[in-house]
């Protein structure tokens, strides 16, 4: 039977969804998945200079993501002997979530909540997957 | 960069000198002196554009656009038709792949390059049209937006396929670089690069004329309108108007001060939106009115109905507008719509074709219906024909009103409250055409003279210098200089189009091929 995985949605400040998916990964000898997703919509208006600066920018905004977020953060798992693979993306978090938890055939993914009164109101990331998530989903609160 | 610098107060202090001239010289007004000064400058330019043929008062520019728009409706298969679906769903973004989320969407290139797009012409330039040429230039408006959507797609494709990617990631694309590049691979270098340049030149002026000066004009005509209108404390005084815009755009594009040009750019589709409900909604109550007006539009577009000029003045100026409006064929979006990122060019040729469609089938179409059915213009009730003002060169008007003015007192007729949000919506398309004409220019500019720092900041003191001037000129004058730089333009780029459009066809069929064989399938279910 082939590991299982577990797929991380970590915003680069949930520290308690990290040490729990550890936890949990350990216990099951499940391997990690953690995705990063800048939050972007296609949608948005650019003016021109942006739009023709905008390649350049999101190489920036990716790069500086994965040297500040992702990597500390794959090193930090991997010295407790759990194995992890991760990615940097753009777009809609839960909507990128859910896809990857697809794609990569994850069987449970694990995110925060934001305490933020915006998404208290309106619902954040983390009502987002509860909705359209086809795998079970555990928030670390 | 000394030199640089000393030429840039040297262009300044002649400005000022030449403001100060034209407020001290002779009687009359600062305005009436400005007006007279640059009309004797551009005057040779444009009767060179509007030349007609021998013996007739038709512009040979005009019939210029007409060939090529239906040349390429029919060389590409009406695409404009067949390819309207699969436009919409690149916009929606069924065929973006996740993985490259993050870059410039369809929709985001659609959008910016329609804030260029969507400005006076659409309110102002209809009613010039309508006033001059009658209902029936509706007709040819509209048809001239159907079909220029062909040549918005050609150049669209041929945008991004030739633009140019610098190493550091910005990108550079439209006319200047499908003539030099696309012609070059042709074995027509040289021809590719003379063209490029003088495009630049004619995209440099344009950018002065229709994507500044006509804007500037209009939004002073709005702000009059409002405040007064003939006691109005700024009646007479553009240049006033004309330097606190000047400044506005000032602090966008020299001090790039981003938040002004966001904010206006965000409303702007909001504001689009409030003009086509009001509209609608005047059209809705005036529904009686409505069948009336579309035969007034159809038979006044093969009649004239009494219009000076008949038939052919009715194409002329519905022509004249609707490509004013949405400059197919003229190069200036294909700058805009080449940020996409695909590898697919041609898929952004598909999206543009959107553009002439929001543009002037939707958006002119409901300002000629609200003029038509509002009664402005004034016609005899005996024989139904419209009443001619010699005098002022267009149909009777309440006023005598034409440009921003008739549409304003066209929608005042239903909503008395509506010119003082038209003044502000005319005021934002203003601006925000203003801002993305000032890109074009830029790029132009800097193809001709090279990237630098005070190279550039040259440009956009002229270009701030010219807002000035246009607000300060009267309507007509501008009216022809702007077509003028604006066709100059279409001119030089159609004939690239001509030499480039097997290579878009080619880029489309194997793009359709690919789409029916399943090759490229939809991202999303």
């Amino acid at each position: 039977m082939p590991q299982s995985l577990f797929l991380v949605a970590y915003d680069g400040t949930e520290t308690q969804v990290v040490d729990a998916a550890i936890r949990f990964a350990k216990r099951q000898g499940a391997a990690l998945f953690v995705v990063h997703v800048l939050e972007w919509s296609p949608y948005s208006f650019l003016t021109q200079e942006e739009l023709a600066q905008r390649h350049k920018v999101r190489q920036a905004e990716l790069a500086k993501a994965e040297e500040v977020v992702m990597r500390p953060l794959l090193a930090k798992i991997r010295e407790e002997g759990v194995t992890a693979e991760g990615i940097v993306r753009h777009g809609n978090p839960a909507d990128v979530i859910v896809a990857l938890a697809k794609e990569k055939g994850a069987e449970l993914i694990l995110g925060g909540r934001s305490n933020r009164l915006s998404d208290r109101v309106f619902g954040g990331v983390a009502s987002g997957l509860a909705q359209s998530s086809p795998i079970p989903v555990m928030i670390i609160p | 960069m000394v030199p640089t610098q000393r030429a840039l107060l040297r262009l300044l202090a002649l400005t000022m000198c030449f403001i100060f001239h034209a407020a001290t010289a002779n009687a009359g007004t600062i305005d009436e002196n400005i007006n007279a000064a640059v009309a004797s400058v551009t005057g040779p330019f444009v009767s060179f554009i509007f030349s007609s043929f021998p013996g007739t008062n038709f512009p040979w520019i005009v019939l210029w656009l007409i060939i090529a728009a239906t040349i390429f409706t029919i060389y590409f298969g009406f695409i404009q038709i067949r390819g309207f679906g699969l436009a919409i769903a690149l916009v929606k973004g069924d065929y973006s792949k996740p993985e490259e989320a993050g870059e410039v969407s369809h929709f985001q290139a659609l959008t910016t390059a329609l804030s260029g797009t969507v400005g006076l012409g659409n309110i102002a330039g209809v009613a010039v049209a309508i006033s001059i040429g009658g209902p029936g230039a509706t007709f040819w408006m509209i048809m001239a937006g159907l079909m220029g959507m062909a040549s918005k797609f050609t150049e669209c494709t041929l945008g991004v396929k030739y633009r140019n990617e610098y190493p550091d990631g910005t990108v550079s694309g439209g006319p200047m670089y499908y003539l030099s590049k696309g012609l070059a691979e042709k074995g027509l270098a040289p021809l590719g690069r003379v063209l490029a340049v003088i495009f630049a030149i004619f995209c440099i002026l344009g950018s002065f004329g229709g994507g500044n000066m006509f804007q500037a004009n209009q939004m002073h005509a709005q702000v009059v309108n409002v405040t007064g209108g003939d006691a109005s404390y700024l009646n007479g005084q553009g240049w006033l108007t004309g330097l606190v815009m000047a400044a506005l755009v000032f602090s966008v594009i020299v001090g790039g001060i981003k938040s002004i040009a966001r904010f206006a750019e965000r409303i702007v589709p909001i504001m689009a939106l409030i003009y086509l409900a009001a509209g609608l909604a005047i059209l809705i109550r005036e529904y009686q009115q409505i069948p009336q007006a579309l035969s007034e539009i159809v038979e006044g577009a093969f009649t004239g109905l009494g219009v000076a000029g008949g038939m052919v003045g009715a194409l002329i100026q519905g022509f004249r507008r609707a490509a004013f409006s949405n400059e197919a064929g003229v190069g200036s979006a294909s700058i805009a719509h080449a940020a996409v990122r695909t590898n697919e060019p041609v898929t952004e040729g598909f999206v543009s074709l959107l553009e002439p469609f929001i543009d002037t089938v939707v958006i002119c179409t409901m300002t000629a219906l609200v003029i038509n059915v509002s009664g402005v213009l004034q016609s005899d009730p005996q024989t139904g024909l419209y009443i001619w003002n010699a005098a002022s060169g267009h149909i009777a008007t309440a006023d005598n009103l034409t440009g921003v003015e008739l549409t304003s007192r066209a929608f005042a007729t239903a909503f008395d409250w509506f010119p003082y949000v038209l003044a502000v919506a005319v005021i934002l398309f203003a601006f925000s055409t203003m801002i993305s004409w000032s890109y074009y220019g830029l790029k132009a500019w800097t193809y001709l003279f090279g990237e630098g720092k005070n190279i550039e900041l040259t440009y956009k003191v002229l270009f701030c210098v010219f807002v000035i001037i246009g607000a300060a000129m009267n309507l007509s004058a501008v009216i022809d200089f702007a077509d003028a730089a604006i066709f100059a333009m279409a001119l030089i780029n159609i004939i690239g189009l001509y030499i480039l459009m097997p290579v878009v066809k080619r880029e489309m069929n194997s793009y359709l091929a690919r789409i029916k064989s399943g090759e490229v399938r939809k991202t999303k279910a």
